[in-house]
């Protein structure tokens, strides 16, 4: 029996060690997801949490200024404006039109501050519905991408 | 070629639901004509799949934008080499490949064993072919490549309406190792299908003995390989074209490849115990089965877009499907094992907490303790939505607190395990085994201490690694010494000579060294640099010794994208090293940007320079540079990983006892890679 309570022993501390140290990080990096239809529903302290939101950028909304990039981001029918202030370029992904997801919390005056921005490239290279139609296509059917 | 595509597809799964509903029907019957028709069925299921393959890489190659799925990755002016790799670089064509790998060592294992275990085959066909029926399930009806643009023409008819040109393969797979990181990668996550088939089918059938583990370890250990090359390369492919600096960000899909690999690694670990000691059977048979799990789970995160990644994978219900695979595995599994356990009962007890059996024992908690800590995290977002209703995700510091300790106590483990005895260690042995590796250890931390270094972790991370490769070196170092005295030989031929008589340990020694390097290289993250700068022409920056001097720009056109290059040249000492050129791509079919980082990679660091874009300020252009130590040592440790697994993969040169210098016969096969060979010191296998 000895033998086993040492092992449990052993099994034990590893796993509480590593639990903390679980607990500890989830402090530091939760990052709380909302929709942008969900941000203007929050109050209180849930309002100055880092959150995640995601979005698709809407057409021509990339404004490159001084120290800041701004854009919108647009989903399920709202809008919010975002303004990135990181040090890391942004991913060549990020274009008009291409989903994104912005890490960062809200500021009092609407705009949403933005430490990271993920994208991707928005349903990818299909064409719109409906085809190019007519097999002469001479010009090539692109999807707005 | 899209019918002919399709039409092999459906017969495919028609031929695996017989090799499934037939080998049920052959268990129970025994006859012998039946197991022999659902055997060949489950090879003709394999070879309809890879003629399926070939068709629509045949679409590929003849530009064929009738076809959706060619159209959408695929236009004329992509060189042959990434119209290879298009296959996979979408939902339907990657599932495809999925099975098509799948079908590769279906077909392996049933070619190999048709006239062998006759027991034990007819369940694992039939635990294949009930995967395959699965995946053949999503390329025939949930995801099928073949689909086509057809459009009603005036007498009704439908014809094929083909595009001029197919819209072109994302810029970011357009990169040599995304040709090859893939098919690594799925060769891992399917290759874990056969053991898996073997643990269940040997399970079901309550086959005799440790022979399905001693059957299925070259199995589990090249899948384990292409798992751990896939890792690397896709771990290599975000470092050289996301230019953000890093190898790894705890991106789920990334965590994903991670979670078999871990489990995985485990098995192979805790095999042992069962096959010396009899011990871990029940521990093992899930240990499979959650590694085959875990890779479905992996398939399913990258393909559903459940939880959000930068990996670029549309969302799409084919989640749902997975879902319910999963379940009805986890539902086999728990059957099977509640009605045989009786079957898993343990032969041995653990003796001593200073044994081989310990330290295994340890390596595969804190290997499981990595997997759930890494799992939970990944799926955190999911879970906290289900119960808060709070969609909340945990980043990089959650993942590395855990995962840093945990790989500093493997590496730890990784030096003692092999050295410690099977059931006790005596002290004398300790002494002898790990005076030298933990003294030389212990010099190396001095020594670093002394010249200013104070990152904790990585100072614990060098210790540890010259203590492992101390141990290492000393086993060879004895065993070498010893056939060296009897043979006469040099000591390089001595130590061959050495690992080809007990390739499973000497291999595995390889791999363990391969390990210390890659941890070589994660050590030096602790010390990366980073700086960026506007430039114009003419102006420099310096990043540690090195100077960059930005010459000027020029524009390389290319075939299928336009290429806008820095010249920067890199000075050390006022003296001209080399020039980088650090690109910005522009695809012309689909209008993307891409990004060339250029590196100047050494085995001390890696200059690592990207053309960041215009400065949103000064519209001058930013040079981002990072100074990244010992990178080079983790694709270094890669390459030495494979290495050592192929060599514990040989067969054993058979052990002679050297009498009169006798010629060593020629190798033979061997059943498994347990032998009677030389034991050179009492103990230590």
């Amino acid at each position: 029996m000895k033998k086993q309570a040492k092992f449990g022993v052993g099994i034990g501390v590893i796993v509480a060690a590593m639990g903390f140290l679980a607990w500890l990080g989830y402090g530091e990096s939760k990052t709380y997801y909302h929709t942008i239809a969900e941000l203007p529903t929050l109050t209180g302290a849930a309002k100055s949490q880092r959150m995640r939101v995601g979005g698709t950028v809407a057409s021509g909304s990339i404004h490159r200024l001084s120290g800041r990039i701004d854009f919108v981001l647009e989903g399920e029918g709202k809008t919010l404006p975002v303004s990135y202030v990181g040090s890391d370029p942004l991913p060549d992904t990020f274009v008009d039109k291409s989903q994104a997801l912005v890490e960062g919390h809200p500021s009092p005056d609407g705009r949403f501050v933005a430490e990271v921005v993920q994208a991707k490239c928005a349903s990818k290279y299909e064409a719109a519905p409906g085809g190019s139609g007519g097999a002469a296509a001479s010009s090539p059917q692109r999807s707005s991408m | 070629m899209d019918v002919f595509g399709s039409f092999a597809l459906v017969l495919a799964f028609v031929c695996a639901v017989y090799a499934f509903g037939g080998g049920i029907a052959a268990i129970f019957t025994r006859h012998p004509l039946l197991i022999k028709s659902t055997r060949q069925a489950g090879m003709a299921t394999c070879c309809l799949i890879f003629l399926a393959t070939f068709s629509l890489e045949y679409l590929f190659f003849s530009d064929n934008f009738s076809n959706a799925y060619v159209a959408a990755h695929s236009n004329r002016d992509l060189s042959t080499f990434y119209k290879i790799a298009a296959l996979w670089s979408g939902q339907e064509g990657s599932l495809l490949f999925w099975s098509c790998l799948l079908a590769v060592y279906v077909l392996s294992v049933l070619i190999t064993y048709r006239n062998k275990n006759g027991e034990l085959m007819p369940y694992v066909g039939v635990v294949m072919a009930g995967v395959q029926i699965f995946f053949l399930t999503l390329n025939n009806f949930v995801a099928s490549p073949f689909k086509a643009f057809a459009s009603p023409g005036a007498d009704g008819v439908m014809n094929y309406v083909a595009r001029a040109d197919g819209s072109g393969l994302n810029p970011l797979l357009q990169y040599p190792e995304m040709v090859i990181h893939p098919p690594n990668l799925y060769s891992g996550y399917t290759g874990f299908t056969i053991p898996f088939a073997f643990a269940l089918g040997a399970l079901l059938a309550r086959y005799p003995g440790e022979k399905w583990i001693h059957l299925t370890r070259k199995w589990t250990m090249i899948a384990w390989m292409f798992q751990s090359m896939g890792i690397l390369l896709g771990a290599h492919w975000a470092y050289a074209v996301l230019g953000w600096g890093g190898y790894w960000g705890w991106d789920p899909v990334e965590n994903a490849s991670f979670l078999p690999w871990l489990t995985g690694t485990a098995f192979l670990h805790s095999v042992m115990m069962q096959e010396k000691r009899g011990m871990m059977k029940v521990w093992n048979v899930w240990l499979v089965f959650c590694t085959f799990l875990l890779c479905i789970l992996g398939t399913f995160l990258t393909r559903s877009g459940i939880v959000s990644s930068v990996h670029a994978f549309a969302q799409s219900s084919i989640g749902s499907w997975f879902v319910g695979f999963l379940v009805v595995i986890i539902a086999v599994c728990f059957g099977a094992y509640l009605k045989n356990r009786d079957y898993l009962k343990s032969e041995n007890q653990l003796d001593s907490i200073v044994s081989r059996e310990s330290s295994f024992l340890f390596n595969n908690l804190i290997l499981l303790v990595s997997c759930v800590a890494i799992l939970s995290g990944t799926l955190f977002p999911v879970f906290s939505e289900w119960i808060t209703g709070n969609r909340i995700s945990v980043g990089a510091p959650f993942f590395n607190k855990v995962n840093i300790p945990i790989g500093l106590l493997l590496l730890f483990l990784t030096g003692v395990g092999p050295l410690l005895a099977w059931r006790k260690t005596s002290t004398e042995s300790l002494k002898r085994n790990f005076g030298w590796p933990l003294g030389i250890g212990l010099l190396a931390g001095v020594i670093a201490l002394v010249f200013g270094f104070r990152e904790i972790y990585s100072w614990v991370c060098l210790i540890l690694c010259v203590f492992v490769a101390s141990t290492v070196g000393l086993e060879f170092y004895r065993g070498a010494k010893v056939i060296r005295a009897r043979s006469g030989a040099t000591f390089m031929a001595s130590a061959v000579d050495l690992t080809m008589r007990n390739t499973r340990r000497y291999g595995g020694y390889i791999v363990h060294v391969g390990m210390v390097f890659v941890f070589i290289g994660l050590a030096g993250a602790a010390f990366n640099r980073d700086t960026q700068k506007d430039m114009q022409v003419g102006q420099t920056m310096q990043i540690g010794p090195y100077t960059l001097l930005l010459q000027g720009f020029d524009t390389k056109p290319e075939k299928n994208y336009t290429a806008q290059r820095m010249n920067v040249e890199v000075l050390r000492d006022k003296k001209t090293i080399m020039m980088l050129f650090p690109e910005k791509r522009r695809f012309s079919t689909n209008e993307q940007n891409g990004t060339m980082v250029a590196i100047y990679s050494t085995l001390k660091e890696d200059l690592y320079v990207v053309y960041a874009g215009d400065s949103p300020e000064t519209q001058l252009p930013v040079l981002h540079a990072y100074l990244n130590p010992l990178v080079k040592w983790i694709w270094l440790g890669g390459a030495v990983v494979v290495f050592g697994t192929l060599v514990a993969m040989l067969p054993n040169r058979r052990a002679v006892l050297v009498l009169a210098g006798a010629q060593q016969p020629a190798a033979q096969p061997l059943t498994h890679g347990l032998t009677p060979s030389v034991t050179l010191r009492e103990g230590h296998d």
